[in-house]
């Protein structure tokens, strides 16, 4: 396929699932599900189609496409198209956008089936694939910003998507807030390249600047530039300060969860970072920066995930944990790496979620932990694919988080051996708090509302399918957990054998090459750790470490929820006050609220509301209106009906009139 | 001038209705110095005797007596009589002081009833049909006003 | 021999008792009066300037604003009737129904 019918075929796969979106938003609220399906899956599925097309067909060489689809602004020598784009980069993202979230359109058929507002959810998530697949592909800054107010926009109808709950309402609220703060950096940031550079265009941007000198001095444009959209990417991927808004956003529905806050949305900020990477490398300090926040967001992500008890919260705060790894790889120039462990995250991190929602499905709607147990034995399949995630977030070899995770940990170790530790001590919370959370759901014996058989042992799952010890042969009353239908499970199956097979792309340092061209002309700290695969001893050794440290992690988890169940509360009464914060999340939401959020209620409802909307605005309309009142009320006695009064009005009138005749004659 | 400033100040409207009729015999010798005898002529025949006429039958018949006090306006009063009075001085200070100094003879300009007729039958044709036409119009309205209500029967007429 | 002007200041003056004897008066027929005045002072006017400039349509208008006046005093007069017929009184401050 040459370039030229390439090309045009970009701007289609956003569109088509815009269009199901639109038909599905006017036509779903009288179609049968099997129609809304239809088109949902259908629209999804054949963007996917494309693109898998578009893969096959795509060319190194020929690369990067370029489409323009209408002109947009054009005002004197600056001009922004809807131009859309295509490098390996965007391949990359778009592959994994259109495939996982195929799949887990799939999923929600299953899910949200006996839900009332069917149409408006897949609508909704229609829209945010459109949103999503116009970030990845766009050919500027502002089509990318159009996407990502887009997916933001999205996230907020997903998140409030049972919108009669009011926590699910607030959730949204926070959510877009949250990330509207973000986006305000990152259109300072825009202005900023607009003025200087004068254009938008990725191309000519990043040509400019490849020109300018690196900003070692620690200050200059483009070290605010790169802070700037540091602070728009915190925002969408939930770095400190701004990763409040995700643990809420578990109130949406599980499939939102996986799609947005695992494997798409929240990583727009990581691909925006990585396709500015020439910006960042110009300004090392703004690349510290996002190593620092990325480094510091992953640890205390991950301490927080290990005191949570509903099992979403905690997937939670792993995605912000794993988000953090994802922009330290950015911060040490690791680019390629921060991609790579994208990509993995999306398939382990969607398969935990939707196998998340696949365990709550089959409780029936209860979400934690503690009354959960057991599970293995009455969904085996879910158990199975979780497990295979697990292992792969807990960077167990050979599953896919193993390389990417790695590949991460050995640049940062380039950089700084600070960063390495943190990042090790990290994956090991990971891992225990993910083998916690098998061992509290899978493991054990059922705490939930059925009666449980009168003796459990604890038997700690394998990851290839664990065989029932006993029948559940009870069967009273509902409650009951069962299995997911095959339309839930089947997704489930596939991203299990991603999360296995997706980090041998990168073996050999196959993933960096393909990517390396979309990164070239670059200076700096990318070099430093070369694409040689110089298999060191050390990186062997670092290896080891972090392999020892993720059966740590899993050993611990063993004892304290399988071995001794009754350990961790004792430890949790232990430690008092320590284990509080952290199972309060540290108070943070607390304190925003205090030194934010009120404060800026009050000032709007005292200062703005009452005193300018009231008193400056409503005064002003009324006081006219009175005023006018006033004046009619006294003109209206010249109306006395009395015949020698309008006589004497005349003769006034018509002796200004002749005064003003002799004036002006006069003159 | 005397005639109207009686006018002014008599309080029997009898009365300031015959001093109306000095004021209109003293215009019609106006005119005739002015050489406008068709129009002097025309005065004393339609003004002084038919309109002032009528006013006085309508006098009489109303039983008008002396003007009683009454509340009045006072505007008519305090904003009427200065403006007219600035009105007045104006104009005549404007007349005085700018041109028209120019003397006009006595009989300077024949008005003969030919000159007049031939202009209004021909020039001013229209305006004369028109105004025949408002006399018309004039009868009809003073009959049906002054007429007494005979239909409605509801008022006994008073006199 | 006689100016101009002084026909002219004559007619002002002539108008001006006029409208004096209207914000004066209470009588309504005293009013119609004034009217009348006020009128024959325009004619008064009227007459010189045709004379000053030696047009005769001066004289010609003079006709019509007599015919209008007559008109106008006829239909006045038949007001007055109606109006007294129904309010009893000539007195023009009691007439005041219009009033706001």
């Amino acid at each position: 396929m040459t370039p030229q019918t390439l090309s045009p075929l970009l701007c289609t796969i956003p569109l088509l699932p815009l269009a199901g979106a639109a038909i599905n938003g006017f036509l779903g609220r009288r179609s049968s599900r099997t129609a809304i399906s239809a088109v949902a899956l259908g629209f999804c599925g054949l963007a996917f189609f494309m693109a898998l097309l578009i893969a096959a067909n795509f060319s190194s060489a020929a690369a990067p496409y370029s489409f323009r689809l209408a002109h947009w602004i054009r005002s004197g020598t600056f001009s922004v198209d809807f131009e859309f784009y295509l490098d390996q980069l965007s391949l990359v993202m778009l592959l994994v956008v259109t495939g996982v979230g195929f799949l887990i359109h799939i999923y929600s058929v299953g899910y949200m089936w006996d839900d009332d507002g069917y149409y408006r959810f897949m609508s909704y998530m229609n829209l945010f694939m459109f949103f999503m697949l116009t970030l990845v592909l766009a050919k500027n800054y502002l089509v990318m910003f159009i996407g990502w107010e887009g997916v933001g926009l999205a996230s907020y109808l997903l998140i409030g998507y049972w919108f009669t709950k009011d926590s699910a309402a607030a959730a949204g609220k926070k959510a877009f807030i949250v990330n509207r703060i973000g986006d305000f950096g990152f259109l300072i940031a825009l202005f900023l390249i607009i003025k200087h550079f004068h254009s938008l265009d990725f191309a000519n941007v990043f040509a400019a600047v490849r020109t300018l000198p690196t900003e070692t001095a620690g200050a200059g444009l483009l070290t605010a530039i790169g802070l700037l959209l540091m602070v728009g990417a915190a925002g969408k991927s939930a770095q400190i300060p701004l990763y409040v808004w995700l643990p809420d956003a578990m109130e949406g529905p599980t499939p939102v969860s996986a799609l947005i806050h695992a494997a798409t949305m929240v990583t727009a900020g990581v691909y925006m970072v990585v396709r500015s990477s020439v910006i960042f490398e110009h300004a090392p300090m703004a690349m510290t920066v996002v190593a620092i926040i990325g480094t510091l967001t992953a640890l205390f992500a991950a301490t927080i995930g290990i005191a949570q008890t509903d099992i979403k919260k905690v997937l939670a705060y792993s995605t912000v944990s794993q988000l953090g790894y994802m922009f330290m790889a950015c911060g040490v120039g690791a680019f390629s790496a921060g991609i790579f462990h994208l990509m993995t995250h999306a398939f382990f991190k969607g398969l935990l979620f939707l196998a998340a929602g696949s365990v709550i499905h089959g409780v029936g709607g209860e979400q934690d932990m503690r009354k959960m147990g057991g599970l293995r034995l009455y969904m085996p399949w879910t158990f199975a694919t979780m497990g295979i995630a697990t292992l792969a977030i807990a960077g167990i070899p050979p599953l896919a988080g193993f390389w990417s995770k790695d590949e991460i940990l050995w640049r940062a170790f380039g950089a700084s051996w600070v960063y390495w530790l943190i990042g090790v001590i990290t994956a090991f919370i990971t891992s225990f708090y993910m083998f916690r959370l098998m061992y509290m759901t899978f493991g054990g014996d059922y705490r939930g509302t059925v009666a449980q058989e009168a003796h459990g042992h604890g038997d700690h799952g394998h990851s290839d399918n664990g065989h029932a010890d006993r029948g559940h042969g009870q069967g009273h009353g509902h409650g009951e957990p069962h299995e997911s239908p095959w339309v839930m499970l089947g997704p489930l199956v596939i991203l299990a054998l991603l999360s296995v097979v997706g980090g041998f792309v990168g073996y050999g340092n196959r993933f960096e090459h393909f990517l390396a061209p979309v990164f070239q002309g670059a200076t700096g700290i990318a070099q430093e750790a070369s694409p040689e695969s110089a298999a060191s001893a050390l990186e062997y050794l670092l290896m080891g470490v972090s392999i020892s440290v993720a059966g740590l992690g899993w050993l611990l988890a063993y004892l304290l929820y399988s071995r001794v169940p009754q350990l961790p509360a004792h430890i949790a009464t232990g430690l008092g006050g320590l284990y509080r914060a952290v199972a309060n999340k540290y108070y943070i939401d607390e304190l925003y609220a205090v030194l934010f959020v009120k404060p800026l209620i009050e000032g709007s409802t005292t200062i703005l509301w009452h005193d300018i909307d009231q008193g400056v605005i409503d005064a002003t309309v009324n006081n006219s209106a009175d005023a006018a009142r006033h004046v009619s009320d006294n003109v209206r006695h010249m109306q006395s009906g009395n015949l020698r009064s309008y006589a004497g009005w005349v003769a006034a009138g018509g002796a200004i009139v002749i005064a003003y005749m002799v004036w002006m004659g006069v003159r | 001038m005397a005639g109207a400033v009686n006018l002014l100040v008599q309080s029997h409207p009898i009365n300031s209705a015959l001093s109306l009729i000095v004021v209109m015999g003293s215009l019609a010798a106006e005119y005739l110095l002015l050489g406008a005898e068709f129009v002097a002529a025309v005065q004393v025949i339609v003004y002084a005797g038919a309109i002032m006429v009528l006013f006085v039958i309508t006098i009489m018949l109303l039983n008008a007596g002396k003007e009683e006090r009454s509340k009045g306006s006072r505007v008519a009063i305090l904003l009427g009589v200065p403006g007219v009075l600035i009105g007045g001085v104006f104009v005549a200070w404007t007349l005085l002081h700018r041109s028209y100094m120019q003397s006009v003879p006595i009989g300077a300009l024949k008005g003969d009833p030919k000159d007049i007729a031939r202009l209004l039958f021909h020039d001013f044709l229209l305006p004369f049909e028109v105004t025949s036409v408002l006399i018309l119009i004039a009868i009809m309205g003073a009959v049906v006003l002054a007429s007494r209500p005979a239909a409605s029967g509801a008022r006994k007429d008073e006199g | 021999m006689v100016p101009l002007s002084y026909y002219l200041v004559l007619s002002g003056i002539l108008f001006a008792c006029g409208v004096l004897g209207f914000l004066i008066k209470r009588n309504i027929i005293t009013i119609f009066m004034s009217i009348e005045l006020m009128l024959n002072g325009v004619n008064l006017s009227f007459v010189a300037f045709a004379a000053h400039w030696h047009v005769l349509s001066g004289q010609v208008f003079v006709f019509f604003v007599m015919v209008v006046a007559a008109a106008e005093a006829a239909v006045g007069l038949a007001i007055i009737i109606a109006v007294y017929r129904t309010r009893e009184t000539l007195n023009v401050d009691q007439v005041n129904l219009l009033k706001l």
